[in-house]
């Protein structure tokens, strides 16, 4: 039997005003980035609740990623200043309770940062293969 | 420090009753046994000198019961989300702290409150005293300064209080009132406690150790939700684990990605107004250490945007709602702790 070659689940939630569209010029710009990063665009990045961080984990991602614009640049003046408290926090708690803390992170990537965001993904996605399956915080019903 | 007795308290409530001042107590009731006692409400005199019992099992955070009040009416309960009529309420230093968050957070109209401190010794944890004591316990007096156990089957033992102190007294962040009308007995200062002691420790394993450490305390959670109904921040009207769409709704665990999310969300739905009363882990009737997730968001707050006890002052604002310019960014914060470490 042939083993399938192991693919990461990648969650990216990346706000409308500067990581999608970062995400849409490292597009323009033929830059390659894992096919395994999932995008979910948000209006802000301070729209993602934690929940849904841990809904990600459950329905099988190996790794969540947020983009955001930089802190001074949020579209409604001061949602990632909140992101950055809430998901500072929730990280710490997660590694906390012994979930590897290279799964979850935080990145700022603007509307003109392409090949930011290319760059950023191709690292992330292989941090997270190298760490394999999300088994701590997975949930067996959800298992395809 | 002489202690603060039972009588002293219905004395205090009685004579503010009789001038009119409150027409109903919130207090701590008798139960079965010495130890068992409940929070109660109280509507007269007479009551209070049948029930009222206020001693080292008197450990209930009376706070929450102020935001929602349930009262039989001619057999049919009836729900006064605020106080109609003056209550007095005794609050031991923690519970001022809880009093002083909900009234931050506009739970209850001060106006129609009377808070009387009272004096804490430290409250004592029954499941230490079983422990020691052993099957068969008849009864406790913790009236001396030793607690003096009564058996059945090892006869009668002398513990000394300090082996029996509940877990948050050992840790006693603070002997000081920071919201009352009036003083019973003495009040103290905040206390430099050793409180993260534990957290450092949980902090200080491989994730793996950690991991291994929470999977075996959380696996313990049967759901029965006491932690959220006793917890004085959880205080939401609609609550996320009543609603059958979320996926948390009250039922029994079925796996363990649910026990670790349960205890997640209500850990993180009052950080950074989470008081550390220590509610939490002493009703849970499967002792799982919950106060070490709620001290850990406490520590980071702390280290993180500076020290903030929340409830300290009325009107503080809470950590998580608000923000500054330079705020540590969520990926240094593990750098961080590696340095620490």
């Amino acid at each position: 039997m042939q083993m399938k070659e192991y693919k990461p689940l990648i969650v990216a939630f990346c706000c409308n005003w500067c990581s999608y569209a970062g995400a849409d010029l490292a597009g323009n710009n033929r830059l390659n980035y894992p096919a395994e990063v999932k995008i979910i665009r948000v209006p802000c990045s301070c729209r993602v609740n934690p929940m849904f961080i841990l809904r990600a984990f459950q329905r099988g991602a190996d790794g969540v990623i947020i983009c955001g614009c930089h802190p001074g640049d949020c579209h409604y003046t001061s949602g990632n200043y909140y992101t950055r408290r809430r998901m500072a926090t929730l990280f710490s708690m997660l590694d906390y309770l012994g979930i590897e803390k290279e799964r979850t992170r935080v990145e700022w990537v603007s509307a003109a940062e392409g090949a930011k965001f290319a760059a950023t993904m191709n690292d992330f996605v292989k941090t997270v293969a190298s760490l394999g399956e999300n088994k701590r915080l997975e949930d067996l019903r959800c298992k395809r | 420090m002489q202690k603060i007795t039972t009588e002293q308290l219905i004395e205090k409530a009685a004579e503010l009753m009789n001038e009119g001042k409150v027409a109903s107590v919130l207090g701590w009731e008798k139960g079965e046994f010495g130890y068992d006692v409940t929070p109660g409400i109280f509507g007269s005199v007479d009551e209070l000198k049948a029930k009222f019992v206020y001693g080292d099992f008197s450990a209930a955070n009376l706070s929450k019961y102020l935001v929602k009040k349930t009262e039989m009416v001619q057999g049919q309960a009836l729900v006064f989300l605020k106080t109609e009529r003056k209550i007095l309420i005794f609050l031991k230093p923690c519970d001022s702290y809880s009093f002083n968050q909900l009234l931050t957070e506009h739970r209850f109209d001060r106006e129609k409150v009377y808070a009387v401190g009272v004096q804490c010794d430290g409250m004592v944890d029954i499941e230490k005293v079983k422990k020691i004591a052993g099957d068969g316990l008849l009864s406790v007096d913790t009236s001396g300064n030793d607690v003096v156990v009564k058996t059945l089957y090892n006869g009668d033992m002398k513990i000394a209080k300090a082996d029996v102190l509940a877990e948050r007294c050992v840790n006693c962040k603070s002997k000081k009132h920071v919201a009352y009308d009036e003083l019973l007995g003495e009040t103290g200062e905040v206390i430099d406690s050793n409180r993260f002691d534990e957290v450092e420790r949980i902090e200080k394993m491989t994730p793996d150790e950690r991991f291994a450490f929470w999977q075996n305390e959380l696996s313990k959670c049967i759901r029965c939700n006491a932690c959220r109904d006793a917890c004085p921040a959880c205080t939401c009207e609609k609550c996320v684990f009543d609603n059958p769409k979320s996926g948390v709704e009250n039922k029994s665990p079925a796996n363990s990605f649910e026990e670790k999310l349960f205890h997640i969300i209500r850990a993180y739905h009052v950080a950074g107004r989470c008081t550390d009363c220590g509610e939490c882990s002493r009703v849970c009737p499967q002792n799982i250490p919950l106060h070490l997730l709620n001290r850990k968001f406490i520590k980071d707050i702390n280290e993180f945007y500076g020290d903030y006890q929340a409830g300290a002052e009325v009107g503080s604002r809470a950590p998580l709602v608000d923000y500054t310019v330079n705020d540590v960014e969520p990926g240094e914060v593990f750098d961080r702790g590696d340095e620490n470490a």
